[in-house]
């Protein structure tokens, strides 16, 4: 029972780092690329989300809601752009952190403005409904599998993207030294806009594929942005590599932790206590993580080399 | 870099001197407050809100002791207020009501978290300290939602105001008042004579160039250590104050937007001057108060509907006021007030 029911869990902790990663992944490259630190990435999660949950009540079609919603979330993160954080490029990071701390704001109480504040539920597309047996007597969501699915051809895909081809080749150069690429004659201005427009394209798309298992709420996307900030942290800033293990270590670490923690330390306390304290550190796991990592590795698992 | 060291030095003495008006009209104000505010006709609010200014105003001070002047970027500094909070909370739910004992076990549990934290977040430099800071916050945001026996998610009603050596003083909202302001004047003296110290100026010192500082001899590390320290301390007492203020204690003193907010109050009010935080508290506690109000008084000219839609989503209006200041309002409340000055 335990070894299926850790198996389980193991999946949720897969499904939930991927999630992660795509969120991860446009956070890391927009740091990397434009040393810019954007608290509003977890917003263009949200609203990722939202757009999905209006265009599938719109056209009643949850894959015509999503193809509609990620050119919609790649206008969306371009506008912002424009608007806002080029004005922010080169100025310090308080200011950054400031000025996109007033954009969620702002995003948050719009989508309550928009939408209203109760949650909205996305229904689970038809094709991907359901459970499919994976051992024996065991049952697991064929669309918590499609997740993990689309996020591994996620994760390969950039994988491909940024070493194989010109603009990862860029992307790459310009994380390392963005005025020597300037100065070989790259415009640079545009490659900020493809890897930020990209960025929150990612982002909006982890949001849209999460609304069917998750309500869809003003402010969704502030937590996820904190776990996200663990992982680049963690997977050292500018690295796409490091953004994908250290987010699986992540979705592993928090989902297997939850369900584990108070079995663990049954083996030293009594049950009461045990379920007290598990339930008590269990969420704190990740943070604890970090900092250990970050105690040995001050820049990350996998630093970008400047 | 020799440039950017000169011109960021200390101002020269006539200015300081002139500027020093301001923390006495400050202190003034606060003082008079309370004369003033009986004949508002609605003493209560007034003083529960000014009460708030002032906590808010020792937290945000504790901020930019290490924000102005040491470039530490703490984005996880509501842990703090939160710490002092559950401090007494959990004191007082154990039958420890007394502020005799409350505060120096939230003065001690907030040094030890910053000690220890600060150890680990001063080892790593630039936006990474932004990011483990706010990690470790949101830790101990997680913390408290799930300490089921007080209160989890819920938070925790105070049964009563702290004792003062046994009596029940604070329950007088002036007296309380009163004791705020105590407490805001003395962080607000120990501060200055932090900032003007020996320690003060190896700190400033430190944000301008960290490799100049060591290659005169100093050790960066333990004198931001101990200014995290001190700032974290100061935090926690604005946290007593805060529970005891609003007679209640949850895990949403110590959310990340809270932390968001005091770094927007330094900001808004001046890095780096002190008073300039306390000034940036009083604004930003007043417009989040007056906003929908003012909303509502400016938009006569739509709907009443409209009008109250958007009192409602004031929200949207003090983003991107946030925005347009941190673009086009450099150096804060206190740099306009300064900028006549130079002229």
């Amino acid at each position: 029972m335990t070894a299926t029911l850790f198996f389980v869990q193991a999946l949720n902790g897969l499904q939930f780092g991927l999630i992660l990663f795509l969120i991860a992944a446009g956070l890391t490259l927009v740091f990397g690329v434009m040393d810019f630190i954007n608290l509003a990435h977890g917003v263009q999660y949200m609203v990722g989300a939202y757009l999905v949950a209006a265009f599938s009540a719109w056209t009643g079609s949850f894959g015509w809601a999503l193809l509609l919603a990620l050119p919609t979330a790649l206008a969306f993160g371009l506008l912002l752009e424009a608007l806002v954080f080029r004005h922010l490029y080169d100025r310090d990071h308080l200011d950054q952190v400031l000025a996109t701390f007033g954009v969620i704001l702002f995003l948050n109480q719009g989508v309550k403005f928009v939408w209203g504040a109760a949650p909205l539920s996305v229904p689970v597309p038809e094709l991907l409904s359901g459970s499919v047996e994976i051992a024996n007597g065991l049952l697991y969501p064929v669309y918590r599998l499609a997740i993990i699915a689309a996020g591994l051809v996620i994760a390969a895909l950039l994988y491909v993207l940024v070493n194989h081809t010109r603009v990862g080749m860029l992307v790459r150069a310009g994380a390392s030294n963005a005025s020597m690429v300037s100065a070989l004659g790259v415009n640079i201005q545009r490659l900020f806009m493809v890897v930020f427009g990209f960025g929150a394209m990612l982002a909006g798309f982890a949001g849209a594929m999460v609304a069917p298992i998750l309500s869809v709420e003003p402010g969704m996307g502030d937590n996820i942005l904190i776990l996200a900030f663990v992982v680049i942290v963690i997977g050292g800033i500018g690295s796409i590599r490091g953004a994908f293990l250290a987010a699986l270590l992540i979705g592993l670490v928090d989902t297997v932790g939850r369900s584990f923690a108070p079995n663990l330390l049954r083996l030293v306390l009594d049950p009461a206590a045990a379920s007290q304290t598990g339930r008590a550190i269990a969420p704190m796991l990740i943070y604890i993580f970090m900092a250990a990592v970050l105690f040995f590795r001050p820049s990350g698992l996998f630093p970008v080399k400047r | 870099m020799t440039q950017i060291a000169e011109t960021q030095s200390a101002p020269t003495p006539s200015l300081s001197t002139r500027l020093e008006i301001i923390p006495v009209v400050l202190f003034a104000a606060f003082a008079a407050a309370p004369l003033l505010a009986s004949f508002s006709g609605a003493e209560g609010y007034v003083l529960s809100l000014l009460t708030r200014v002032m906590i808010f105003g020792i937290a945000a001070m504790a901020l930019d002791l290490i924000l102005g002047y040491g470039a530490l970027v703490s984005f996880g500094h509501a842990a703090f207020l939160g710490l002092g909070g559950y401090a007494v909370g959990i004191l007082a739910s154990h039958g420890f009501e007394d502020v005799l004992i409350q505060v120096p076990v939230a003065l001690l549990a907030s040094a030890a978290f910053a000690f220890v934290t600060g150890a680990i977040s001063l080892r790593t430099k630039g936006v990474y300290f932004i990011m483990i800071t706010l990690a470790f916050g949101q830790m101990l945001y997680f913390l408290a939602t799930s300490l089921a026996a007080y209160g989890g998610d819920d938070g925790m009603t105070l049964a009563s105001r702290s004792l003062v050596a046994g009596s029940d003083l604070l329950e007088n909202d002036f007296i309380f008042y009163w004791g705020c302001l105590l407490c805001l004047f003395g962080t607000y003296a120990l501060s200055r004579s932090i900032v003007a110290s020996r320690f003060g100026r190896v700190l400033r010192g430190t944000r301008e160039n960290a490799v100049r500082m060591e290659a005169i001899g100093f050790r960066p590390f333990r004198f931001q250590l101990a200014a995290y320290v001190i700032s974290g301390m100061m935090a926690g007492l604005a946290g007593c104050l805060l529970a005891n203020q609003a007679e209640f204690v949850s895990p949403a003193f110590m959310t990340w937007q809270r932390s968001g907010e005091l770094i927007f109050m330094v900001v808004l009010g001046g890095l780096g001057s002190l008073h300039g935080a306390i000034i940036g508290a009083a604004a930003f506690l007043l417009l989040e108060e007056f906003l929908p109000e003012i909303l509502h008084a400016v938009s006569f000219f739509l709907s009443e509907e409209t009008r109250a839609h958007l009192a409602e989503n004031w929200k949207m209006v003090f983003g991107p006021l946030l925005i347009l200041i941190v673009l086009f309002v450099r150096g804060g409340i206190m740099g306009l007030l300064r900028r006549p000055h130079h002229d």
